[in-house]
């Protein structure tokens, strides 16, 4: 017998501020209450999540990039590393090579090609893992360290961790980074359905607009989730209708969600209208997975 | 006189989406009306042409980082390169070593251990920079991405360098950057030759924390810096904490801005809030009076 | 003494050029010989990656006494520069080379 894989979903959102942490935050607690869920915060840069998502801590592990290390004793100084790399993230200084951390992609020529094999490549610490449990959410946190500039390697290591150790829990929600770039894609890559938070604003239009071209370039099908509804005007339901993408619900504007946000609460249990609307995305959310079995 | 004596360079920075950035750089462009040129840094999530209204008028491409490709004629299918490349990106299909954009990162190790040179380094083109009038009459410097491409320090530096020559060309007073989110290397890129810096940030246990990373980066340059507290009445506490921050690390504090469904109102109009008859008006009116003040008097 | 400066131009009437990675030229005044000569950054001007720790080897490769730029370098850089026994002047920014070098001299610019 196979096991029953789980339906991964990606939030996402053009830009930042149109509520993506609110929505996953919210979302996984309330399926919590019912069925065994996962939740993780992969937007490495500002992780907050943890704002809302409370529960005991189980564990904490480091997650590490490759970097190459100058031994000093074996190296000629012919110069081949830092002519190597493309990122000048090795250079020589004098009868010096340094190496920056941060600048570094790992790509392992400046090690592989040094004659001398002066540059051998060691464990940096990028960024953490930590996992929380509050009954039925188990809650994952990627924190990239401050300084730390590239976030898709860690992305790509924490993704790999959920699929070897996580794959027994059904439903599975990814906070991703903002953006449309190389993170956002990272992040979205390995998921069954993609969820685009935005508002119905000029701003949120042109922001949705962009992620669903770098969404669809990856082919995934994706829903969009409108925030702060009753502001602005009708053009971001105009673009779902004509693109045909589902708008799979309406969250009105509400001054009381804002502050229970800015509190650090969640918002379902104070405000009813927000249960209402993830009620309606679960439900959609269960049919679309039912579908694609 | 010199050209860089009377030119100032203002950045609008925020480290956190959605704290009304662009809306309040889009409102200080409007006032400054053709006294100033406008530099969009914030090219990840591009707004403010919304607002502003530009006319696309000149335009160029632009080339960031390096793409390799195999030129199949020279390839013998050896293999070396999608052995060494440690981002997946080279596959072998039928009977081709193929490279894919969206993974390849450039580094450029194939290149060096294909035995008979068949790969070679492309510069690869991200996306277009456009030199625009804006309506009400100023130049804009702003860009485009493409799909997937990242902003870069090297973008921004290129849109701020049009943006510069074009201010000391046409004897302007100011140059408004609308800066880009976050705290990496286009931010500190937005920075690089600014004189005053208004950072907008709103009263949430994100806001604040953004708030402080940012200065972090700010105060390495050394740049003079004043605060909007935007939707400051969204949560008082952390308002009075915003303050207190600001206080201590003496950032001019420039304005307490109400949260108001205005500013959405004026944006669905394709106006900014000093476009409107609200009372915000006046407020954004003295936030640039004092911006401009705190400028000269550090002259 | 030798004398560095990020530079928009290559004479001392030339701007300081505020950044320091991507700063269009570099200029190198050598007080014994009362040379002036100036290196074209532009190559790495267009680096899209670690422009700050490349202009940076190149500095030392002139090895200066003392740097006059205008911001000032960034983490990698100064990461990069405190290899060499160099004094660092900033704000320069608004003056000429000729200007800051003058400032320098009279001990108005600010060192890092």
């Amino acid at each position: 017998m196979t096991e029953k894989k789980p339906f991964k979903i990606a939030i996402a959102s053009g830009k930042g501020g149109t509520g993506k942490t609110l929505l996953s935050t919210n979302l996984a607690a309330y399926l919590s209450q019912t069925r065994s869920t996962l939740l993780v915060d992969l937007d490495v840069e500002e992780p907050n999540d943890f704002i809302f998502i409370k529960g005991t801590l189980e564990s904490v592990s480091d997650q590490y990039k490759m970097i190459p290390e100058w031994g000093e004793d074996k190296c000629t100084l012919c110069g081949i590393c830092s002519n190597v790399c493309k990122y000048h993230a090795v250079v020589q200084l004098g009868t010096f090579i340094a190496v920056f951390k941060e600048l570094c992609h790992s790509c392992y020529a400046c090690s592989e090609l040094c004659p001398e094999l002066a540059l051998p490549m060691q464990k940096h610490k990028i960024g953490e893992l930590s996992k929380r449990s509050d009954g039925h959410l188990t809650f994952i946190e990627s924190r990239l360290e401050i300084c730390e500039e590239q976030a898709v390697p860690l992305i790509h290591q924490t993704h790999n961790l959920v699929d070897e150790d996580y794959n027994k829990i059904p439903f599975q929600l990814f906070d991703c980074p903002p953006g449309t770039s190389c993170p956002v894609i990272a992040a979205a890559k390995n998921t069954d359905y993609v969820i685009l938070v935005t508002e119905s604003t000029p701003f949120g239009l042109n922001d949705l607009k962009l992620a669903v071209e770098t969404i669809s370039k990856l082919g995934k099908p994706l829903g969009v989730i409108i925030n702060r509804h009753g502001i602005g005007n009708n053009d971001v339901e105009s673009y779902c209708a004509h693109n045909q993408i589902p708008v799979l619900a309406k969250i009105p504007f509400d001054r009381q969600i804002a502050k229970c946000y800015s509190k650090g609460e969640l918002v379902y249990a104070k405000v009813e209208h927000v249960e209402t609307s993830l009620r309606q995305i679960i439900k959609y959310l269960d049919e679309t997975h039912g579908n694609h079995e | 006189m010199k050209p860089t004596e009377i030119m100032n360079e203002i950045v609008v920075l925020s480290g956190k989406g959605g704290t009304g950035k662009t809306s309040i750089a889009a409102s200080l462009a409007v006032l400054a009306g053709n006294s100033a040129v406008i530099a969009d840094c914030d090219v990840g999530a591009a707004n403010i042409h919304l607002l502003l209204k530009p006319d696309f008028g000149k335009t160029f491409e632009f080339y960031s980082g390096e793409l390799a490709s195999i030129h199949q004629e020279l390839c013998t299918v050896c293999g070396k390169c999608a052995e060494v490349c440690r981002f997946k990106a080279i596959s072998f299909i039928d009977d081709h070593y193929l490279i894919s954009d969206l993974d390849c990162e450039g580094c450029g190790y194939c290149e060096r251990v294909c035995p008979t040179h068949a790969i070679a380094m492309y510069e690869r083109k991200s996306g277009h920079v456009y030199i625009s009038k804006t309506k009400v009459g100023s130049t804009m410097v702003h860009a485009r991405l493409d799909i997937s491409a990242e902003n870069s320090g090297k973008l921004v530096a290129a849109v701020k360098n049009e943006a510069k020559s074009i201010a000391i060309k046409e004897d302007k007073q100011f140059i408004i950057v609308d800066g880009s989110p976050g705290i990496g290397c286009p931010v500190v890129s937005s920075l690089s030759g600014a004189n005053y810096v208004i950072l907008v940030t709103e009263p949430t246990l994100s806001g604040l924390h953004d708030l402080k990373r940012v200065h972090a980066v700010i105060s390495r340059f050394r740049i003079q810096s004043g605060c909007i507290i935007n939707k400051f009445d969204l949560n008082l506490e952390k308002t009075v904490e915003i303050k207190h921050f600001l206080e201590e690390l003496q950032i001019h504090h420039l304005a307490d801005i109400s949260y108001d469904i205005a500013f959405t109102q004026a944006m669905t109009e394709g106006k900014t809030i000093v476009e409107t008859s609200s009372p915000l008006k006046q407020l954004i009116e003295e936030v640039w009076y004092n911006v401009k003040e705190q400028i000269i008097i550090k002259k | 003494m030798k004398i560095a400066f990020t530079a928009t131009g290559t004479s001392w009437d030339s701007m300081i050029d505020p950044r320091f990675g991507r700063t269009e030229f570099i200029v190198l005044h050598d007080e014994e010989s009362q040379e002036l000569i100036s290196i074209d950054n532009w190559a790495v001007k267009n680096e899209t990656h670690g422009a700050g720790t490349a202009t940076s080897q190149k500095i030392f490769e002139l090895k200066p006494d003392v740097l006059i730029t205008g911001n000032g370098p960034g983490d990698n850089a100064s990461g990069a520069l405190k290899h060499l026994k160099m004094k660092i002047f900033v704000n320069a920014h608004d003056m000429t080379l000729r200007q800051a070098y003058n400032n320098y001299k009279d001990g108005n610019l600010k060192e890092i």
